[in-house]
């Protein structure tokens, strides 16, 4: 299962570097060795395949994507896929039915020395906004993970590569921008933090022409 | 054939030594910092791989060449659909310019069927497209959309098929030699870049088109295209023509060469980017590496099949 599992991660990532020729854009940290927390754009079910991709494979090897669990556990090969390929953090996305904390089991994950891909906007965005309003579990997050670096990360052009309904992805060039990291400061309320982490992610977006 | 073939290649290998000794001696010079250094030192080491990879193709016969240039065409589109203004809307007609219309194009280059490969793209998936587009009643910036559309297909695919489509020519006399004309048409036109960059950095100093290509001087331009026209006439041997028509087809052929690196140049200024992609260190993306040749492609061919009056 393991080696099939891995097989299966190459195949996914040669796929990904076929149709996106994706590149890693370091313009505020560096892919170095160390404990992060990534949070990114969400528009594609492949978002978190492109950041896979441009990380170094000693740090993706240890870089686990955070997934809605009512996605990933539908079907043997979604939980093949989710589980055993990407080695996903699973959480239950409606509050009223779950019986695990996410923001629990996200840091466990960080307890066991991993680092964390996560989509703060909590769905995929398929409108015109380049952002949805992020979910709080980040701020609980980094109240609880004070000492992690949490880096903002633009995923640019899947959406058009995958467009809602799509039945297979159309190549285009896609770019993955890594900003400076950013952490809690102490006393920071929510909103703030919140905010702050947006005008993070947005900024690495390019601007649109036309 | 073959001797030939191995006498050029080892003409190509100790040109790209020299290239690579000269970097290393400038960069002895100039310091490892240098980023102009660093650059010609990158170009030169793509040069290489192209040149393996090309060789690898060739020893695949007429199959290793269509599929080289499938795969350029492929990578070439990627590059260019990536700055159209296609939306969602145009999702079938780009999924069918990828899926469908490419490999048909190639596979029809393969086969050698004229008929076919040289009115796919300009009649067919010119009118088909804009029908998959239409059937989904988006009709915000249509003609924008569908046009930037089918510019893609033309360069990337028509356009790039007519280097491997020589391979179809019959050329009577010429038989089993035609890998030759790839290879004339590929070294005058590349050599005709090269030449422009070297003779602007000796001599440069009339810009010629400020706007679009800062870097393209009028002694460049001259400098080049004359002594590629110079290297094309040298190559008469391996041709099937005269040394003065493998003057002239050289003079067109690097003259196609310039003004399509100026036309791809002045649509990455509008689009506001500097190379279409980064896959080949040093060059940019592959329609940076190919633009001369896409441009002088579909010229060489047809002026080659009308002047021999070939059918």
């Amino acid at each position: 299962m393991i080696i099939l599992a891995r097989i299966a991660a190459s195949l996914v990532v040669g796929f990904a570097r076929a149709v996106t020729a994706v590149r890693g854009v370091w313009c505020g940290t560096a892919p170095v060795p160390g404990q992060r927390i990534y949070f990114a754009n969400h528009n594609s079910h492949g978002d978190f395949v492109l950041v896979w991709t441009v990380l170094p494979s000693a740090l993706r090897r240890r870089t686990r994507p955070v997934a809605g669990a009512d996605y990933w556990l539908t079907s043997a090969l979604k939980a093949f896929v989710g589980k055993d390929v990407f080695n996903a953090v699973l959480i239950d996305r409606n509050p009223k039915t779950r019986t695990d904390n996410p923001v629990e089991q996200m840091s466990d994950a960080l307890k066991g020395g991993d680092s964390l891909i996560l989509f703060p906007e909590g769905t995929r965005n398929t409108g015109p906004t380049r952002l949805l309003p992020f979910k709080s579990g980040m701020f609980h997050l980094a109240t609880a993970n004070p000492d992690i670096d949490i880096v903002p990360v633009w995923i640019e052009n899947l959406n058009r590569v995958m467009p809602k309904g799509a039945l297979v992805p159309i190549p285009l060039l896609c770019t993955v921008s890594f900003g400076a990291p950013i952490r809690l400061v102490a006393g920071e309320a929510k909103a703030e933090f919140i905010a702050r982490a947006e005008s993070a992610l947005i900024s690495l977006a390019p601007d649109k022409k036309n | 054939m073959e001797s030939h073939f191995t006498m050029l290649l080892g003409v190509i290998l100790a040109v790209l030594l020299t290239a690579t000794g000269a970097a290393q001696l400038l960069k002895r010079r100039m310091g490892a910092d240098n980023l102009t250094i660093q650059n010609l030192t990158a170009r030169i080491n793509a040069w290489w791989v192209m040149v393996a990879v090309i060789g690898v193709s060739f020893l695949g016969g007429t199959a290793g060449v269509v599929i080289l240039f499938a795969i350029c065409s492929f990578a070439a589109l990627r590059e260019f659909l990536t700055l159209t203004n296609t939306a969602a809307a145009d999702y079938w007609a780009l999924a069918a310019a990828v899926f469908v219309v490419l490999p048909l194009q190639y596979l029809a280059v393969g086969m050698g069927w004229y008929g076919f490969y040289s009115i796919f793209i300009p009649v067919y998936a010119f009118l088909l497209m804009p029908i998959l587009s239409a059937i989904r009643g988006q009709s915000e910036n249509f003609l924008i959309r569908v046009s930037e559309a089918q510019w893609a297909l033309m360069i990337a695919v028509f356009c790039i098929s007519h280097v491997p489509a020589l391979l179809s020519l019959t050329i009577p006399g010429y038989e089993g030699k035609n890998l030759f004309l790839i290879f004339f048409l590929i070294v005058v036109v590349q050599s005709s870049d090269v030449l422009q960059y070297i003779w602007g950095k000796l001599l440069g100093r009339r810009k010629i088109a400020p706007n679009l290509s800062p870097s393209k001087t009028l002694e460049g331009l001259l400098g080049g295209i004359l002594s590629a026209s110079l290297l094309g006439a040298a190559l008469f041997w391996v041709t099937p023509f005269s040394v003065l028509q493998a003057f002239a087809l050289s003079l067109i052929i690097t003259l196609m060469g310039f003004f399509g690196g100026l036309v791809m140049s002045a649509i990455k200024r509008d689009r506001g980017v500097k190379d279409w992609g980064h896959l080949i260190p040093g060059h940019g993306g592959f329609i940076d590496r190919l633009d001369s040749v896409i441009f002088s492609a579909p010229i060489f061919f047809h002026v080659v099949r009308f002047y021999r009056d070939l059918h």
